[in-house]
């Protein structure tokens, strides 16, 4: 069975323009070479921490930021082949949910026409029939038909997402991207939000890729679970295996540091140092080797000595794990904030694959040092 | 019994708007201690940062003013102070730092320069010597090469950079307490566990007290040791952290617990409040949260009268009518399945 939705290999890079003429002095790699699937009905939660290129991967595949190469299949076909009248018929099966509720609401349209506008445009319906459409979806959100009169002002934080998901339906898609559909809103009114996405999923069989920074609600609502790191996909697995199971230390040390809501629970928190390199100038070998802890315990372990099998226990990952056994060359090296420590030589040098590790299968990482 | 460093009592907050009058803040009593974090949880409209600004008495007034209450400060009511003596307080005893930032630092002045300026305002040193404070503070907070970003303008900084800078700034001048309003919120969660254990850090060797405003009850359980739960302009529970997340009293607290997401225990479906948040110009009559509240619906008393605060267990209070006579049952709503199933059967 082929997915609904294939990525592959897509890159969506930014030119650094600088002079008065305005030359292109080099690129910001926001997304480089990230690849999935997404099937009918299914959800792919998109994790990562900002700058990481997770939005880019949402707006990209859409064609709402052009991208620079990579192929976007959907149902088979080439999306990134469509043209005019073609491409705007696709649109309808592809639609978006923005974080902000309150800029993505144009304040000085009715509601009943930003969410009748998209029925009007694609010729779905007219007049009353499309009133009546958008009084069925008012209600099937959660508001009252009534409200098609109102403003966007009229309206909470919660009720705006609301309507910003009638206008996502409107068209009856197969395939919405959610960017960050509730972090904007209080914490009692994001469960509400998330119950709706979810009822919508089961009645309608849509798919989502589903784009957010908040661990805990990516792994509730997500079939599998995607974590971007610096433009790349470095871990995916389904949802529960990559929390039980993470391959990755910078999972690993995500899942450490989301808090969590258990005041008798002391974690033993990996905190990272230093802060996200900048993607306009990413650090060579693996991403994410300058703030690894992994790849640090694992050099002063003496796993630099070739082809050793080691076990480390390290923080944060459940148990003891065994290294991978082949030659890291050494060590290296490096300087992150104001210290000095010792890493692998590979994950300094070498760009690790994305790689099926022990587990459940599907799961992958892009990591040179665990299983 | 300790005496608290900070004591409020039935503080109330209201601001004269040409649409009539908001009160954001009614009869707000807390206590925090030397050396204690007491965290102030609660959604958007709840009155919790205005609390803590009217502390510092930075409610711009008019339009705000306090209608009642006093702010206690080592036994000294802030609010009856001058001006003048004000000034000495804030930032020299009462630190704060906000959520933003970005905005809390100017933009034409270098890091170096604000935290300088906060140091002499208060302190009695000279320039250089000032300097030296700025550079320690910015080394305390875990600023690599203070020596050189002292210099530096906040737009060459990244947000976790600027919020330890802020922090810095607040901490130059060793206060006692220190109000931190959404200290994190902006900043991704791995720069965010660096800044709590930062500030968990700096307190346990200072001693230093912390009013910790926030939304997340994550970083509530992992900070806190005291909590109280604010909903539509009041306290609605108050409890030592432990008491409060194993036995929540209150409905709104109990729904905020069971709405939440956590790691680890995927898919379901999740228990939510319904309704939305209320706006501090409609607060609704009787108890605040009745319209949302699963506990007793359509119980007339709620609708008509305002539940006290109350001790329901020792240290231990909630204002609820119903605590009593009301088991722990959960409410189960219909699951995805469920909901699929009907669909199913429709078409």
């Amino acid at each position: 069975m082929s997915a609904l939705l294939q990525v592959r290999d897509l890159k969506t890079y930014f030119p650094i323009r600088s002079g008065v003429l305005s030359r292109t002095v080099g690129w910001v790699k926001a997304v480089d070479g990230v690849s999935f699937d997404i099937g009918a009905g299914k959800t792919l939660g998109l994790v990562g921490e900002s700058g990481c290129g997770k939005t880019t991967v949402g707006r990209s595949i859409l064609r709402l930021i052009p991208l620079t190469s990579g192929s976007v299949t959907y149902n088979g076909e080439d999306f990134l082949a469509y043209r005019g009248e073609a491409l705007r018929r696709m649109r309808r099966k592809m639609q978006i949910i923005f974080q902000d509720p309150v800029s993505s609401l144009n304040p000085r349209m009715r509601i009943g026409n930003i969410i009748g506008e998209p029925i009007e445009v694609h010729k779905i319906a007219a007049g009353a029939e499309k009133r009546k459409m958008v009084a069925s979806l008012l209600q099937r959100v959660g508001l009252d038909e009534n409200d098609a009169g109102k403003y966007p002002h009229e309206f909470s934080g919660g009720q705006r997402q609301r309507i910003g998901i009638a206008r996502a339906i409107a068209l009856s898609p197969d395939f919405i991207v959610c960017d960050e559909p509730v972090s904007a809103l209080d914490v009692s009114i994001q469960s509400q939000i998330l119950n709706l996405l979810a009822d919508l999923r089961a009645e309608r069989n849509i798919a989502y890729l589903f784009i957010a920074h908040n661990l805990a609600v990516v792994e509730h609502f997500s079939d599998e679970v995607a974590v971007m790191y610096l433009g790349r996909i470095v871990e995916k697995a389904e949802a529960r295996e990559l929390y039980a199971n993470p391959k990755h230390p910078y999972t690993t040390a995500l899942l450490s540091a989301a808090p969590e809501p258990d005041p008798r629970r002391k974690r033993d928190r990996i905190v990272l140092g230093g802060e996200p390199p900048s993607p306009a100038n990413p650090p060579g070998g693996c991403p994410f080797h300058p703030r690894c802890q992994l790849t640090r315990d694992a050099a002063a372990q003496g796993a630099a000595a070739p082809n050793t099998a080691i076990t480390l226990s390290p923080r944060g990952m459940n148990g003891s794990i065994s290294l991978r056994v082949i030659d890291f060359g050494g060590t290296t090296e490096v300087t992150s904030g104001d210290a000095k420590f010792p890493v692998l030589s590979k994950c300094a040098a070498e760009v690790p694959p994305l790689e099926a590790k022990d587990g459940k299968p599907g799961h992958v990482a892009a990591c040179w040092v665990t299983k | 019994m300790p005496t608290p460093l900070l004591e409020l009592r039935n503080l109330s907050i209201a601001f004269d708007t040409e649409r009539g009058q908001i009160r954001p803040v009614q009869g707000v009593s807390l206590s925090i201690f030397p050396g204690q974090t007491l965290a102030v949880v609660g959604e958007s409209g709840c009155g919790k940062s205005v609390t803590a600004l009217s502390i510092l008495r930075l409610i711009p007034g008019p339009p705000g003013r306090v209608l009642g209450g006093e702010v206690l400060f080592e036994g000294r009511d802030l609010l009856a102070l001058s001006e003048k003596q004000m000034r000495a307080v804030r930032g020299k005893d009462i630190a704060m730092i906000f959520q933003e930032p970005m905005t809390s630092l100017n933009p034409v002045f270098t890091v170096g320069e604000q935290i300088v300026e906060a140091v002499q305002l208060h302190q009695n040193v000279g320039t250089r010597e000032a300097y030296q404070i700025a550079e320690q503070a910015m080394h305390d907070v875990g600023i690599a090469d203070p020596a050189k970003r002292v210099h530096e303008y906040p737009h060459r900084l990244s947000g976790g950079m600027r919020q330890r800078v802020m922090i810095a700034m607040a901490l130059s001048c060793q206060p006692k307490l220190l109000i931190a309003d959404e200290p994190t919120t902006a900043l991704d969660v791995t720069i965010q566990a660096q800044i709590l254990e930062l500030l968990r850090k700096l307190q346990e060797e200072r001693g230093m007290a912390v009013m910790l405003i926030t939304h997340d009850l994550g970083v509530v359980a992992e900070n806190a040791d005291a909590v109280a739960v604010m909903y539509a302009s009041k306290i609605v529970e108050y409890a030592a952290v432990n008491d409060l997340f194993d036995s929540p009293k209150h409905p709104y607290t109990e729904g905020l617990f069971r709405a939440i997401p956590r790691l680890g225990r995927a898919g379901g479906r999740l228990q939510a409040i319904a309704g939305t948040v209320p706006n501090p110009r409609r607060f609704p009559a009787g108890c605040k949260f009745h319209p949302r509240c699963p506990r007793m619906s359509g119980d007339a008393l709620c609708a008509q009268k305002e539940p006290e605060l109350r001790e329901i267990a020792p240290g231990h209070w909630a204002a609820c009518h119903h605590i009593e006579n009301f088991g722990q049952k959960p409410i189960t709503p219909p699951t995805s399945d469920a909901i699929r199933a009907k669909a199913e059967a429709r078409t």
